[in-house]
């Protein structure tokens, strides 16, 4: 377990802005009425796309939203990992440290982390950058990978993840995806399979017959 | 030609995203072809093509998925019957459902609504896991997409109403077991229900409810097209299909293949990924399926078949066909001691042995690993490791324990040299006087 606590500075007070109340209406259209609390993970998330993290007043804002006991919103913020219970910098950098990752180079790239931003979950000092170190992120074939606010970092290594922080720091908007020359999770140098033409031609799409069909039962 | 596996019978033609995912695209390569005539033969016939094809779970139990789909109530009664799409893929090591997700989304919601159809399920959630952000968004353009055109949604024009819905969680691997994964869906913590009642009698808000992983799911719209013998022509008896296999570690191209069941360790590796780094020779151990299976030693790497049967008498398993390759450089006491601590970190906390025990055995493990304990701890662990295995609610226990028994099935010499090493590095130990006057 992870043991997760609110922060102890609070804002006084959290509203939802127009943009994740327009949200907010689209992640309950998804659940029937009587089960609004399935879109608490959902609203949350949204809470910390519009703050940065989630306070105190935000959970609670959300209970009574969802009509949850604020006990319970508390536990799924504390309980999922994803949710920051503390302001972070306005690049947040989640490097993948599990052992594929580890095994590719992980420790490199977060050392450069380290050595530019400062110790990980803090807040650097000019409030730009935060950066984490997380399990396992899902792009193994990629390792070692971050993910940078929403997207996924790939195939870093120490160089491309410093230019990286250089970019964000500068206020540039670097690309996510592979740092290396490949496309997404095939292999270096170039897909070896899924290269016959016929595939992509549309002979795929020509109307087929069932095979195994059950001829229906003769009229008697 | 790389494989076993042509690729005329390629299912997840677009598995590299060179090609457009959007519906176009998905219907050039042959998604949503002759849909209307699969639901049109009837729910029993669709749930017998896909037993008949040997399809098992490619989440990591590898059940079978027809048998799976043949456990929910025939009638539907006052409550609503769900299928429930686990793509909350957090198994280190496995990255293939979301290339299926952000590359093959119209294959994936077909696969949705036939399967919500062999189950007469109107509502499909489709949970993924909260980093999966543009995987998320690009699902969702599809889906729009597909409601746009009537594929799915109310009144479509397949005769099945059908809803499919997408949600996501927030961090927590837990959620991938099929229960904590209701109960995130529920909007709670995510812990693992006991089980029975089974999620067919009672899952998603009381209700039937079917969890698959994404990748059955995509399969089988293909299946049935091409009919369950050429699905079940790949691989052995048992272990049948084709499989995306996810390869990282040190070899020198990791990527993610589609391949037949069965093949050869060693060919898929030197086939498809350039061989192990530094040659083969130069390898010391596979973890064959996710980090929740036991790793196997280069020896046995030689001519091991990737199935589930062969990987289970190796007592490994197949898990999610990730492959997690390992040279002679590793430090394999290191690398074990890093997915305890994954363990450690993703443990819900509900059970005893699993919460305190994870914790307790990543202490030993980065101890071990450093070398710096005695030499009865090492037997310590392990009672300590069949001590957890089995005995809590889900299947997180075991898997915290299978790759510390693995790592000392086949390399208790590794442990045992560091911990004498460590000592013969250090003459003298404060405070050893001591205790042996007592």
């Amino acid at each position: 377990m992870s043991v997760r606590r609110l922060s102890r500075e609070q804002p006084a007070s959290f509203a939802f802005s127009e943009a994740t109340q327009a949200d907010i209406q689209f992640w309950l259209g998804k659940f029937p009425t009587n089960r609004r609390q399935s879109a608490v993970i959902p609203i949350l998330w949204r809470v910390q796309k519009q703050e940065g993290w989630v306070s105190e007043p935000a959970l609670r804002a959300t209970a009574e939203l969802l009509g949850m006991a604020y006990i319970r919103v508390l536990e799924v913020a504390t309980f999922y990992t994803m949710f920051n219970l503390e302001p972070v910098g306005r690049t947040l950098i989640q490097v993948c440290g599990t052992t594929p990752c580890a095994l590719r180079g992980a420790g490199e790239v977060m050392d450069v982390c380290r050595s530019k931003i400062g110790p990980k979950n803090q807040l650097s000092p000019d409030g730009l950058f935060t950066w984490q170190e997380v399990e396992c992120l899902g792009a193994c074939v990629n390792a070692p990978m971050a993910q940078i606010n929403d997207y996924y970092f790939e195939d870093l290594t120490a160089a491309s993840m410093a230019q990286i922080i250089d970019d964000f720091a500068a206020g540039r908007d670097p690309q996510p995806g592979p740092y290396i020359d490949r496309a997404n999770s095939a292999p270096v140098g170039g897909p070896i399979t899924l290269t016959e033409p016929s595939l992509f031609d549309g002979s795929r799409a020509r109307k087929v017959e069932l095979p195994n069909r059950v001829q229906p039962e003769p009229a008697a | 030609m790389p494989g076993i596996l042509e690729d005329k019978d390629r299912i997840f033609t677009n598995l590299y995203g060179l090609h457009d995912p959007m519906l176009a695209g998905a219907r050039q390569r042959g998604a949503w072809n002759a849909t209307a005539d699969i639901l049109s033969m009837g729910r029993d016939w669709v749930i017998t093509q896909v037993k008949n094809s040997g399809l098992r779970g490619r989440g990591g139990a590898g059940f079978g998925t027809g048998l799976k789909w043949s456990f929910m109530p025939k009638v539907v009664g006052e409550r609503p019957h769900y299928l429930v799409v686990n793509a909350d893929e957090s198994e280190p090591g496995t990255c293939k459902d979301r290339e299926i997700l952000r590359h093959d989304p119209h294959l994936f919601i077909e696969g949705c609504l036939i399967a919500s159809f062999a189950m007469q399920a109107n509502t499909c959630y489709v949970y993924i896991r909260g980093e999966y952000v543009r995987e998320r968004e690009v699902l969702e353009a599809a889906v729009a997409e597909a409601r746009r055109e009537r594929l799915i949604g109310p009144g479509n024009i397949h005769g099945w109403d059908f809803e499919l819905h997408v949600t996501h969680g927030a961090g927590a691997y837990i959620c991938g077991e099929e229960t904590a994964l209701l109960e995130s869906l529920e909007g709670k913590k995510g812990l693992p229900r006991l089980k029975p009642p089974f999620p067919a009698g009672s899952g998603l808000y009381g209700c039937p409810t079917t969890v698959n992983n994404v990748e059955s799911i995509a399969v089988v719209g293909e299946i049935i097209r091409r009919g369950s013998a050429w699905f079940a022509s790949f691989g052995r008896p048992n272990n049948t299909g084709t499989k995306l296999f996810c390869v990282s570690g040190h070899v020198e191209r990791p990527c993610n293949v589609e391949e037949a069941m069965s093949i050869p360790l060693r060919q898929l590796l030197e086939d498809h990924c350039g061989g192990v780094r530094g040659g083969w020779n130069n390898l010391k151990a596979v973890i064959p399926g996710g980090s929740s299976v036991a790793m196997i030693p280069a020896e046995q790497c030689q001519d091991v078949l990737m199935d589930f049967d062969a990987l289970r008498d190796l007592k490994s398993g197949l898990g999610t066909a990730a492959v997690i390759v390992m040279d002679k450089s590793t430090d394999l006491i290191r690398a074990i001691a890093r997915i305890a601590y994954f363990y450690k970190h993703e443990s819900c906390g509900q059970c005893t042995p699993c919460r305190e025990g994870t914790g307790w055995m990543w202490r030993v493990m980065e101890r071990m690993a450093a070398g710096q304990a005695e030499m009865h701890e090492i037997d310590m662990l392990l009672d300590v490791a069949s001590q957890i295995e089995g005995h809590t609610i889900c299947a997180l226990g075991d898997a915290a324990a299978w790759p510390i028994q693995g790592l000392f099935r086949h390399f208790r010499h590794e442990v045992e040299d560091r911990i004498s090493s460590y000592r013969s590095g250090k003459p003298h130990v404060q405070g050893a006087t001591l205790l042996a006057a007592e």
